[in-house]
């Protein structure tokens, strides 16, 4: 019975991958410990081990084959006995990771309620017949910190493996390269310290982006965050400002348990000083992140791992920067209105698409900005569809769709036909087990279904 | 005080090549009656804001520096434009050394709009930043990681100044000092890291709260050197400022200076210090007294006589009153200010 190689997981949120070179063929003997091939994930260039011996019986993954499926197999190695040229493929290869949870839309198809038409709305801030160009959220925010510091010296990068490794999750890839080691800085392991650091140097007129390798590890580092960096320019009279921005991926990754999942949102956003961005799409992320260091305030900009990744349509603009504190709405509808933000942005469009087979018209928007709140666009919506459900990956207690809620209490509760709903994650510590992880993570079907409460079609 | 210091000093190969004798600085007679003259502008003023503590004209937390102001005489003399300051929260005489008004720190002591914060900050949270002057801050230690910071912008910018990074015997048990020494030795950094060990972190004896009690070897570890000096003497000060100061500008990183010190006061007004004799205090002020120290070298150099001195008081005395009076006068801030200075 020969062997089967099969695609490794290289992270924790490697789904797919490129081979990208063998480095034996069919007829080589291998034996464990040799490195049998390259494999290219959107993070780094890996090499592959054989913990396997044996002879080399078939590839059945050529060299340069993008988006392989975590789990297919990718080789086939006979056993010492076996004879290679005469191996047969056991079974076809099979990804074993589950795509993404489709929703399913179509599950009233007999009743067939007419469906609403989806508009998919454009960003006003981006005129129309801008070219467009497909990158990353992860290229987006390189880019960004990379035309703010061509811009002004004063910009540096600072935090732990920016430098030479080019990021944990090498959102600060090439940046070394171009600016050196003087303005893309390693530190310690040691985030009390270097925001410290950081916020001090902010003091002196210097323009910092602290990476946090997660905003997990910056609770080490909260203090100065917000006493140092928030409060300092109110203490002061006026007289010292903090233009520093902290950032880093936050919110829930893929299974890395309850100490590394976590949305800091509603905590930074609960302080006046600050300004706190949690960007969804590639063309946000950057626009943003570009305000964000010409802002001479402390902002605290959110990323999410999970979406590093994915590629958008961002604008072809040579200084393409979006102004803070303004939501986007993402879909236009006129039934309910679906306030989010980060993640929970694509969980809600998956929603609106849904619903929208079901002739339920949602609007989606995304708050881009969590403080300053852009209440305005939201109210504005509120008074077209008069329902809200509001969507948000992490807990429900005193959380960002908790302020909503409120906010839409104090300031549109005659448009309200129906409760504010809120959907977030479950109120636990995130679980590590596959099935409880997705149980506890806000999705789309939930979302779905506080919008029909609130449409009240259930 | 330091003679303890020598005796310690022998244990050790590393320490021994920290200073045998206490150097002292040769001072001119301009310079010593500067000093006595700045530190008897930080008693009086001290004086005053505890007396309007006692009148309910200060509020909230209130820290004295009596006892210690040859600490900050002796530092920042050895200062130049463009270097940076930054302290705890124990800060009134740090900014009046640095040349900050007396009348502005006094008016942000009593929270008015002539503060220097216009009333929005207090006693624990000023600035100064046109002299040099980084605060004033609340939380034990921050300032530690801050002043690298600020030494991390003239490193950046490539100038020869230096940071001045103050702390007490108390925060520097805090973690984040280590993380700053790391980093500043790491890069070389130009920052002085002072410890004002005043012998009690609030009302814990350092002996309590400390597994190794000589501060100025806490930076051994990180390579960073360090020197134990007596912070009563400000003809001391001086001279370890100075050395420290030219080690910094020439480019070899951070250096730590221990500065064995006291306050008279409470930890703030509101601790009565029952955590130590009477005896204790009165011993030192009687020995040790950083002014008395100074004026018996001024009288028996026959640089100036008692008369004279008294009337070098009476004009300190007159600027702090002056300084007391704006503070009282001074209207509380505007309710609009409330609001500003949030955001830029």
């Amino acid at each position: 019975m020969a062997i089967e190689i099969t695609m490794p997981a290289l992270s924790p949120t490697m789904e797919k991958g490129t081979l990208a070179k063998w480095l034996v063929a069919v007829g080589d003997t291998i034996t464990s410990g040799d490195i049998i091939a390259e494999i290219e994930t959107d993070k780094a260039t890996m090499e592959v081990e054989s913990i396997d011996e044996g002879t080399v019986a078939s590839i059945l993954v050529t060299d340069g084959t993008d988006d392989v499926l975590v789990g297919t197999v990718i080789a086939l190695i006979a056993e010492e006995g076996e004879d290679a040229a005469n191996i047969e493929v056991s079974s076809t290869p099979v990804a074993k990771v589950e795509t993404p949870v489709e929703i399913v839309a179509d599950t009233a198809a007999e009743t067939a309620p007419a469906a609403a038409q989806m508009v998919v709305a454009d960003d006003p801030e981006v005129p129309a017949g801008t070219d467009m160009v497909s990158l990353t959220v992860r290229e987006a925010l390189r880019d960004a910190m990379a035309e703010e510091m061509r811009k002004d010296g004063d910009v540096f990068v600072i935090g732990e493996e920016v430098a030479e490794y080019e990021g944990a999750y090498k959102v600060t890839q090439g940046l070394l390269a171009e600016f050196g080691g003087k303005r893309v800085i390693d530190t310690p392991i040691t985030e009390h310290g270097f925001a410290g650091l950081a916020a001090g140097a902010a003091f002196a007129g210097l323009k910092p982006i602290v990476e946090f390798m997660t905003f997990n590890f910056a609770m080490q580092a909260i203090d100065h965050i917000i006493n140092s960096s928030a409060k300092t320019r109110y203490m002061s009279g006026g007289q010292v400002t903090s233009p520093i921005v902290f950032r880093g991926p936050n919110g829930a990754a893929s299974r890395v348990g309850a100490q590394h999942s976590q949305n800091y949102a509603p905590w930074y956003a609960n302080v006046p000083g600050l300004t706190v961005i949690a960007p969804y799409d590639a063309a946000d992320a950057k626009g943003l992140l570009k305000a964000a260091i010409q802002s001479p305030n402390p902002v605290v900009f959110l990323e999410n791992e999970l979406l590093y990744g994915e590629s958008f349509e961002v604008p072809d603009l040579p200084d393409h920067t979006l102004p803070i504190g303004k939501a986007r709405i993402m879909i236009e509808g006129s039934d309910v209105t679906i306030v989010t933000y980060s993640i929970a942005v694509g969980e809600s469009i998956k929603a609106a698409e849904a619903l929208a087979g079901e002739g339920i018209s949602a609007e989606v928007i995304d708050l881009r900005t969590i403080r300053p709140l852009d209440m305005d666009t939201v109210i504005e919506s509120v008074q077209k569809t008069n329902r809200v459900v509001v969507a948000e990956e992490g807990w429900p207690q005193c959380g960002v769709a908790a302020e909503i809620s409120a906010q839409l209490m104090e300031h549109a509760f005659d448009h309200l036909d129906a409760p504010v709903t809120r959907v977030n994650n479950v109120d636990v510590p995130l679980p590590y087990a596959n099935n409880l992880e997705k149980a506890a993570l806000i999705n789309a079907d939930g979302i779905m279904a506080a919008v029909k409460q609130v449409a009240y079609t259930q | 005080m330091a003679i303890s210091k020598s005796a310690a000093a022998k244990k050790t190969p590393s320490a021994r090549k920290r200073g045998r004798k206490p150097a002292l600085y040769n001072a001119s007679p301009e310079e010593l009656l500067t000093f006595y003259r700045q530190m008897l502008l930080i008693r009086r003023f001290e004086e005053k804001a505890g007396q309007m503590y006692g009148m309910g004209l200060i509020g909230g937390f209130c820290h004295l520096y009596i006892g210690q102001e040859a600490v900050v005489v002796g530092l920042q003399s050895a200062l130049k434009d463009g270097d940076s300051i930054i302290t705890g929260y124990r800060d009134h005489g740090h900014m009046l050394v640095a040349d900050c008004c007396p009348k502005a720190v006094m008016a942000e002591l009593t929270g008015r709009s002539g503060g220097i914060s216009q009333g929005k900050g207090g006693s624990m949270h000023m600035f100064d930043v046109e002299k040099g002057f980084y605060g004033g801050h609340g939380i034990v230690g921050a300032q530690v990681s801050l002043g690298t910071g600020l030494a991390f912008a003239h490193h950046y910018r490539g100038n020869d100044n230096v940071s001045m990074a103050y702390f007490g015997d108390g925060a520097a048990n805090q973690g984040q000092v280590y993380e700053s020494f790391n980093m500043a030795k790491l890069w070389n950094l130009p920052v002085i890291y002072v410890i004002e060990n005043n012998q009690y972190a609030m009302g814990t004896a350092i002996k309590r709260a400390s597994s190794e009690v000589e501060l100025y070897k806490r930076g051994e570890s990180f390579q960073i050197p360090g020197k134990q000096v007596d912070g009563m003497n400000v003809l001391a000060v001086k001279a370890a400022a100075d050395e420290a100061v030219a080690h910094c500008r020439a480019g070899k990183g951070p250096i730590i200076l221990e500065l064995k010190t006291y306050r008279y006061r409470g930890h703030s007004m509101s601790d009565p210090a029952k955590y130590r004799s009477k005896e204790e205090v009165q011993k030192i002020r009687s020995e040790q007294d950083a002014l008395e120290l100074v004026k018996a070298m001024i009288l028996n150099g026959g640089m100036q006589d008692e008369a004279e001195l008294k009337a070098m008081d009476k004009e300190v005395k007159a600027i702090v009153a002056e300084a007391a009076e704006y503070a009282q006068n001074s209207p509380e801030p505007d309710l609009a200010e409330l609001y500003t200075d949030v955001e830029a």
